[in-house]
This record gives C-alpha cells, structure tokens and sequence, in this order.
C-alpha cells in the first residue's frame, strides 16, 4: 500500500464519519436556533430511527420501507417531546429549560432499556450494503455503508439548503433564530415554525441514527449519546444555532478524528477523545462563537 | 380641512406593565384613516411601549386596542399583522444574515397573493430604488441608512392599513433621514395610515397631522401638529429639548 492510497483511505474513512457528526450537528442547531434550547434528547431520537428500522425488519419489512418508517417514527418522536416536554417550558428560565431537556433524555433512555434491555442487539443491514468496494488493488476499501451515508448525507444537506434559503418556512426558521421578536413583528408564525424545526432536525437526527447504527452493527438504548455529544463539539467548532457551521464542524470533527488515529502514533492517538476535547476548549476559549460566527457569544 | 375619515385605531385607556413598573398608564388615541399621527415625548415616555402593544408583542394589562371596529388587544402578533398593522421597529431589527430579497419575501409572509407581492416589491424599489441593487447582498452588510429604508420596505410588504414606525431616524446619516422622510411623505400622499415614533419633534411633525405628547406613560398632550409646533414653550416643557 503507497502512501498515497494510504491518505485516500483516510480521507474516504474522514467523510464518513464527517457525515454521520454533520447530520447529527445540523439537527441540534436547528433547534438551538428557534428554541435557544441545548436538545439533549436529539440522541435519543436517533435511538428511535434505528430501533425503528431494527423492529420493523424484524418483522419482515423491506429494508428501505423500514428506513423511510425510521425516519418518520423519529420525526414522530421529536414532535410530541416538542408538544409535551419543551412547549409548557417554552418561557421559563435557561436553567428549567435545560434541566427539562437532560430529563428527556434519561426518560427515553430508560423506557428503551426496560423495553428492550441495555444489551446490544443486531442491526440487520441487507448484504448489498455489507459488501466492501476496493480501489488500487485491494489498497482502499470501503463499505458499501460508507458510500450510502456518504451520499445520503449529500443529498439531504442538499434539502435542507433548499429548504433554508429558497422556502418562506425555512427562510422563517433562520429569521426566528437571528430575532424572535422581529419574526413576529412580520407576522411568522413562530408556534408553527418551532413544530416545524423539531420535526425537520427530528427526521435528520432519525437518518443519523439508522446510517450511525448500520456502521456499528447494533443498537441500544444509550447509543445516542456518544454521537450527541460528538455533534455538540461538531457544532460549537462551526458556530451553535449555525446549520452551515454544524455542517463544517461535523466534517472538521470527523476528520480530526480519524487523520489523530491515521497519522500519529498510538502513543499519542489513544488520546484521541482527550485531543478532541482540548480543540473544543480552544475553540471555547479563543473563538466561542464558533467559525462561521466569530463575534457571537454563545449561551448554552 | 376635510371632511374627518373613519377611525381606523382607537386606543382607549391602555396599560401595560413591565413586571412591577407600570410602563403605560392609561393611554388614550385615535388614528384616522389616511391620517399621520406622532408619538412623541422624552425617552422611557411610552412611545415605544405603546407600539409594541399595538403589534401583539407586549400584553396590554387594562385598556382596549380596537382596529377597524375588532378589538385586537392581546391576540397574536402574526394575527394581528394579517389584520393590516406592520410595524418598522426601532433599532430597524433586520434579520442580518439573510439577504435584502428574502427579508422583503419575509415581510409578505402572511400573503398569498403571489401578483400583488410582485406589485409591491416593484412599488418598494420606486420608493427605496437602492434596495433593487442590493437585492442579493446580506442585510446586514448595508448602511444605517440603507437598512433603515428596508425595514420600511419589509413592513410595506404586509401590504398593511396601518404602518407603525418606530424611530425611523435613528442612527441614519442626516441626508438619508431626508431622503427616508420624504419617501414617508410620498407614502402619506398615496393615503397610507401611519402612527410615527420620532425623537426628532421638527422632523415627526412636519410630517404628521395630528400628534400625542407622552410624558410618563400618559397623553400630557395632543393637536394638531402646527399648533403643537407654534406653542414652543409646551415642546421646551414636555421634551426637555430644544430642536
């Protein structure tokens, strides 16, 4: 294996993971951006895309039925959190609202692990999507899975930019997170735009969790919170409440990720979460608002 | 002078608190149909209070706000933009990171008449020709003065019957506020009701027929503005300030 062939792996390996950060990241900001709210429980709904994709298959699903199923049961899942747990809460103070987020997650948490145990279970992937491709003779290789979340994730960030900058709902979305009060004053319906951002980041956060779990080979109740807090750092690097930030911070993080443990020795790249922390710190320390965000100051 | 037109807002007896300070104190004012009418009065007098109230942002506590016969007080602001009132905010409150077109797309936002929207965008750039060449720039890399002239157009956009305006001057170069008052007077010509916040008193009567002096949360007193304009002992006791 060249050296070259060696980086291209890497490189392919960065994207992927990249993507998985990227869509997770872009659902929390989403939120963050009209609730100013810290959603916690956004792991916990990918938990729900891929228990629902794992149960429906179980059951003798097609497997991209039960995908689309997934995508909507989560979407499902972050309109009622949205409608029972955070709109009673919606004026009270940062601390209440934060508090209410982090009960949400353990209360889902915990129903899934009295329903279905804290012990993984298989996620049954189609042979087709487990098939590996190989490149320069065998020097790169990557999952048909890899290429799927490659590409999934393109084409619904493509969506989303759609929806954001060329739809009144998403130019709606982005108006009520830079001025709440000024989104009123035009006449947005702001009630209608946060059921909206809940169901959109929701779907996304679905997608991450059945394309995260695919890649794993299993699921459990707890398996959103590695990725959540992967995405949190993924979007305070690009700028929180910023959906083009979240996606730059998801592909910096993925790739921060894999090129510590690529390219430097073992020694130093079994720190490798430790390394990344210290980049988030950085970041909080010399540019809190992010990259894409410089001169903002950020309330968590 | 003419005939008097229908009262298209009527504001009787309004309050409204700010937690435990008593922000209004029974405010009471009429706005005629086609008619300007200023707010003015020294800061922390109301003026800002009792627009906010208007548009469904503060909740009033006593008080009525009737527009067009329906009483309008406390409902919802996207609600009561969809009734006919838009206001331009102080401070203009553009939404910075998005561009010019799409902060004009958003101040029509609660209309489905795709022809008339179009109709009015070409109205907007008559009135404020400097938005069609930065139509697709960020709105927060314009001037004072350019954002200024677009949070008219956006509140213009709603098409509204009533246009409340919030300190259009403020932080805008002296040239741009003539030119930004003379396009006021040019709206006003084509019958446009409008309840004006002006700090500046020569300008907001000069353009207004009637106005309301408040000084602490109360009507001190109101005329006609060129009576208003000629009793300078009254504008040096209600304002403070000489203009």
């Amino acid at each position: 294996m060249t050296q070259l062939d060696y980086i291209l792996q890497q490189i392919v390996n960065a994207v992927s993971l990249g993507s998985l950060y990227a869509l997770v990241a872009v659902g929390l900001s989403i939120v963050f951006g009209v609730l100013k709210l810290t959603n916690f429980a956004h792991g916990d709904v990918m938990m729900v895309g891929a228990f629902g994709v794992a149960l429906l298959v179980g059951i003798g699903v097609p497997f991209p039925v039960a995908v689309i199923c997934g995508i909507a049961a989560a979407a499902v899942a972050g309109f009622l959190i949205e409608r029972i747990a955070y709109r009673p809460i919606r004026d009270a103070p940062d601390v209440a609202r934060l508090l209410t987020s982090l009960a949400v997650t353990y209360i889902i948490e915990n129903v899934g692990i009295l329903v279905f145990t804290s012990s993984p279970r298989n996620f049954p992937l189609p042979d087709i999507l487990n098939t590996s491709w190989e490149m320069s003779n065998g020097a790169i290789t990557f999952t048909s899975i890899n290429l799927l979340t490659i590409a999934l994730t393109f084409v619904s960030l493509l969506l989303l930019g759609w929806f954001i900058t060329r739809t009144t709902t998403g130019l709606g979305m982005r108006a009520a997170a830079e001025d709440m009060s000024a989104a009123h004053l035009v006449g947005l319906n702001v009630n209608r735009l946060i059921i909206v951002a809940f169901i959109v980041a929701s779907a996304y956060a679905g997608l991450a969790g059945i394309l995260w779990a695919a890649q794993a080979g299993v699921v459990q109740p707890q398996m959103g919170f590695t990725p959540l807090l992967k995405a949190f750092v993924a979007a305070i690097i690009g700028g929180f409440g910023s959906i083009a930030g979240a996606l730059v911070g998801g592909y910096i993080l993925g790739a921060l990720e894999i090129f510590i443990v690529a390219f430097l020795p073992s020694s130093v790249s079994s720190y490798r979460d430790a390394i990344v922390f210290a980049v988030l710190i950085a970041f909080l320390l010399v540019r809190p608002g992010g990259l894409l965000q410089p001169n903002r100051e950020i309330k968590l | 002078m003419a005939t008097p037109s229908p009262v298209l807002l009527s504001v009787e007896n309004l309050e409204v608190n700010f937690g435990a300070v008593r922000a209004l104190k029974g405010i009471s004012l009429d706005v005629h149909a086609g008619e300007v009418v200023a707010l003015v009065g020294a800061n922390g007098a109301g003026k800002s209070t009792t627009l906010r109230t208007i548009s469904g942002l503060s909740r009033p506590r006593g008080g009525k706000i009737i527009f067009d016969g329906k009483p309008i007080g406390g409902i919802a602001p996207s609600r009561i933009v969809t009734l006919g009132i838009a206001q331009s905010p102080e401070g203009r409150r553009l939404f910075g990171g998005l561009t010019v077109a799409d902060n004009l797309r958003l101040g029509a936002c609660t209309r489905t008449d795709k022809e008339a929207i179009v109709r009015d965008s070409e109205r907007m750039f008559m009135l404020f020709p400097i938005l069609k060449q930065r139509l697709k720039q960020l709105a927060g890399t314009l001037s004072g003065g350019e954002q200024q002239q677009l949070a008219l157009a956006r509140a213009l956009m709603a098409a509204p019957r009533l246009l409340l305006l919030d300190e259009p001057s403020l932080g805008v170069a002296p040239l741009l506020v003539r030119h930004i008052f003379s396009a006021l007077a040019e709206l006003k010509r084509q019958g446009m009701t409008m309840l004006l916040v002006e700090q500046n008193i020569t300008l907001a009567l000069d353009l207004a027929d009637r106005a309301y002096v408040l000084r602490t949360g109360q009507v001190a007193l109101s005329g006609r503005s060129a009576e208003l304009r000629d009793s300078e002992r009254v504008a040096q006791a209600y304002l403070g300030a000489a203009t």
